[in-house]
């Protein structure tokens, strides 16, 4: 009891000290950055490492001194990976809490279902989740730091075609993000000249996918399996998988790109290769890859910071609110217009996940190229391109 | 395509009893107080992830199992002396409220206790796969397979040779009845909430190492489980092992011929077929209403 109480005195004296320290730059409001994330609930592994980043790094650059002189302010909720819940934070963070930018959506679902209102606020929204329908068509005040899936898709796709294989087996999850993941997968299939001959899908809740994959395995001619999805389904896929005793090249979309889907799917994941961001191999880059230093900091700062194992989805949080910041500098002031129009015109900022060179018609900014093919090898990630 | 039939069975048939276990869950407690316990699905959680934190933490498989179920027995008496008997007369809808509100609550403190993350559980023999006329069936299905029979056994006997078993049977069939001749209702209550307790626990741990387990699969578990002892007619044994197996099979059979899309709208249709032409579902008691 003793001991709290001092722990909680020292505190207040921290606060009480560096507030003090801060009186000038107090003086002017802070900068608002609001964020709508999926801390708990099925999207939790997209929210959890995302909020962690978001709060460590706000913090950080406070005590760096802030933006333009002033201290960021983080204000988050929990949308608990719901769409509508999504939907009313965003409305209390335009409406309520008056911020200047958003930064935020784990998931498509949860952003989509944001965007008309932001859309209406004319607030600058930086999106982490990944589909390619937030930033195609362009939206005026939507921008996004993941990658989208129709890249993975190219990416994927393009790696089979230099193996020489044309016809492949495809199985997504029923989600947003497998089900956005299978129709780019099968467009730009048929840009490039692939046959997908088998398609099934998944629900996220499913527990067994052996049916699924027999139906794939029986289809004459499949060269190759591909699975879209996120969360634990492609997990099990992967298991069932290799319980059936399929020898065909596997591949998993970025959905996945972490050790705990190594952890999860185990021995069965052996050989498989994803299209994932260099954060899963920092040590494997070549020296003079720009990226490399970056990678390397953010993984080091946040494993110390949090003791647990720094994750792609954090990443993306990473580089929006680098994004945000750099946006607010330029423009020299937290004008919607003024903040908007600087993200759009950011080039060459290199981030965790790639080198954003954003333009009016690309609020993503982020080319196939940023993707590294990786392949498992010894229950280990291994840069293959 | 005998193979490609078998693997669709060997699919269901090991989901569904999983299915099976719980819906006789949901049915004890059901006979024993007509009300439907939604925290039903939380015992199979806390079986599963209790396993797997406590191997994780050295403690030999055979053992942490033991534990995880005593643990989950221990909960369900909990949930029947705090939350159920403390509400004594109420209304059964109040009742099946509190088991929601419990459910949320274990779920909640689960989470906090064991994080949100999927965790995975060794199976119990080898990984090796059998095959069966070009079938592969998962070593783990035939320890489903087994321990669900060997429970379904187990409990046939509780109910027909022990008076404790009888005491139950004579309580779900006329409380004030058994009341009269002795029998301790409140005791054979509790009773009913620690067996449907081990039976969720013992479901959750032998087939964590096919589905993960994480702090929230006992929500979708728990509904499959109340939707097969819908199907088989609430209150009936036979009906809770046939409904879980009929539900298991016609999902994966439904996965694999018409398309993984509408694999839940054809089980769903089966429940809605059943219940329109057999309202009791199939195995469902005949009940007179006294007038």
């Amino acid at each position: 009891m003793f001991k709290t109480m001092m722990r909680r005195a020292g505190k207040c004296a921290v606060v009480a000290t560096a507030g003090l320290m801060m009186m000038s730059a107090q003086a002017a409001e802070p900068i608002k950055i609001g964020s709508f994330l999926s801390i708990t609930g099925p999207a939790s592994f997209l929210g959890d490492p995302e909020v962690k980043t978001l709060e460590m790094y706000v913090e950080k650059i406070n005590e760096e001194g802030g933006v333009l002189g002033r201290q960021l302010e983080l204000i988050h909720y929990d949308d608990v990976g719901n769409a509508s819940s999504a939907r009313n934070f965003a409305s209390r963070l335009i409406r309520s809490d008056n911020v200047d930018i958003i930064v935020g959506g784990s998931t498509t679902g949860a952003t989509m279902a944001a965007v008309p209102l932001i859309q209406q606020a004319e607030i600058p929204f930086i999106s982490l989740a990944g589909a390619v329908v937030i930033t195609t068509p362009v939206k005026k005040w939507v921008f996004k730091t993941p990658q989208s899936d129709r890249m993975a898709a190219e990416r994927i796709l393009a790696d089979m075609k230099d193996r020489g294989i044309t016809r492949i087996g495809l199985i997504s999850g029923t989600g947003g993000f497998g089900s956005s993941g299978r129709t780019q997968t099968l467009e730009v299939a048929e840009k490039m000249g692939m046959e997908v001959v088998a398609d099934v899908t998944y629900s996220g809740s499913d527990t067994d996918m052996t049916a699924q994959l027999t139906n794939i395995k029986n289809t004459k001619g499949v060269e190759a399996v591909l699975n879209f999805g996120f969360g634990q389904g492609p997990a099990i896929v992967t298991r069932n998988y290799d319980q059936l005793g399929m020898e065909l090249p596997f591949y998993q979309s970025h959905g996945v790109a972490s050790d705990s889907f190594l952890e999860l799917a185990g021995s069965a994941a052996e050989g498989l290769r994803l299209p994932a961001s260099p954060l899963l191999v920092p040590d494997s880059l070549p020296d003079d890859d720009p990226q490399k230093e970056v990678v390397q900091n953010y993984k080091a700062e946040y494993e110390a910071r949090w003791d647990s194992k720094v994750s792609t989805f954090g990443a993306y949080a990473y580089d929006g609110l680098m994004l945000a910041v750099r946006a607010i500098e330029e423009a020299g002031s937290t004008d919607p217009e003024a903040v908007r129009e600087a993200l759009e015109n950011i080039k060459g900022y290199v981030g965790v996940t790639g080198e954003f060179n954003m333009s009016p018609d690309d609020h993503n900014g982020l080319d196939p190229e940023s993707f590294r093919i990786l392949e498992v090898q010894n229950g280990e990630w291994k840069l293959i391109d | 395509m005998l193979a490609e039939f078998l693997q669709y069975l060997f699919t269901g048939i090991t989901i569904g009893a999983t299915y099976a276990l719980i819906a006789l869950g949901f049915t004890l407690i059901y006979n024993a107080s007509h009300v439907i316990n939604f925290a039903q699905g939380e015992f199979l959680m806390i079986g599963g992830m209790a396993t797997v934190s406590l191997t994780a933490m050295g403690v030999p498989m055979i053992i942490a199992i033991v534990l995880a179920i005593i643990l989950a027995g221990v909960l369900g008496i909990a949930l029947q002396r705090f939350a159920i008997a403390p509400a004594k007369q109420a209304d059964v809808v109040t009742l099946i409220i509190i088991t929601i509100g419990a459910s949320i609550f274990i779920r909640g403190i689960a989470q906090v206790v064991w994080g949100k993350e999927y965790h995975v559980m060794q199976n119990f023999s080898s990984d090796e796969p059998i095959w069966v006329f070009g079938a592969v069936l998962n070593s783990q299905s035939l320890w489903v397979l087994g321990v669900g029979a060997v429970v379904v056994v187990a409990l046939v006997l509780f109910f027909t040779k022990t008076l404790t078993g009888k005491a139950i049977l004579a309580t779900s069939m006329n409380k004030e009845a058994a009341r009269l001749v002795g029998v301790r209702t409140q005791m054979v209550l509790m009773l009913a909430f620690l067996v449907s307790a081990l039976l969720g626990s013992v479901a959750g741990i032998v087939v964590a190492p096919i589905t993960f387990t994480s702090y929230d699969i006992g929500i979708i578990l728990g509904l499959k489980g109340f939707v097969a002892a819908a199907i088989g007619g609430l209150g009936s044994g036979v009906g809770a092992v046939v409904g879980g197996l009929a539900l298991g099979i016609v999902e994966a059979m439904a996965a694999g011929y018409i398309s993984s899309d509408y694999k839940d709208a054809v089980a769903f249709s089966m429940i809605l077929l059943v219940l329109f032409f057999m309202p009791r579902g199939l195995f469902g008691p005949k009940v007179v209403e006294r007038v």
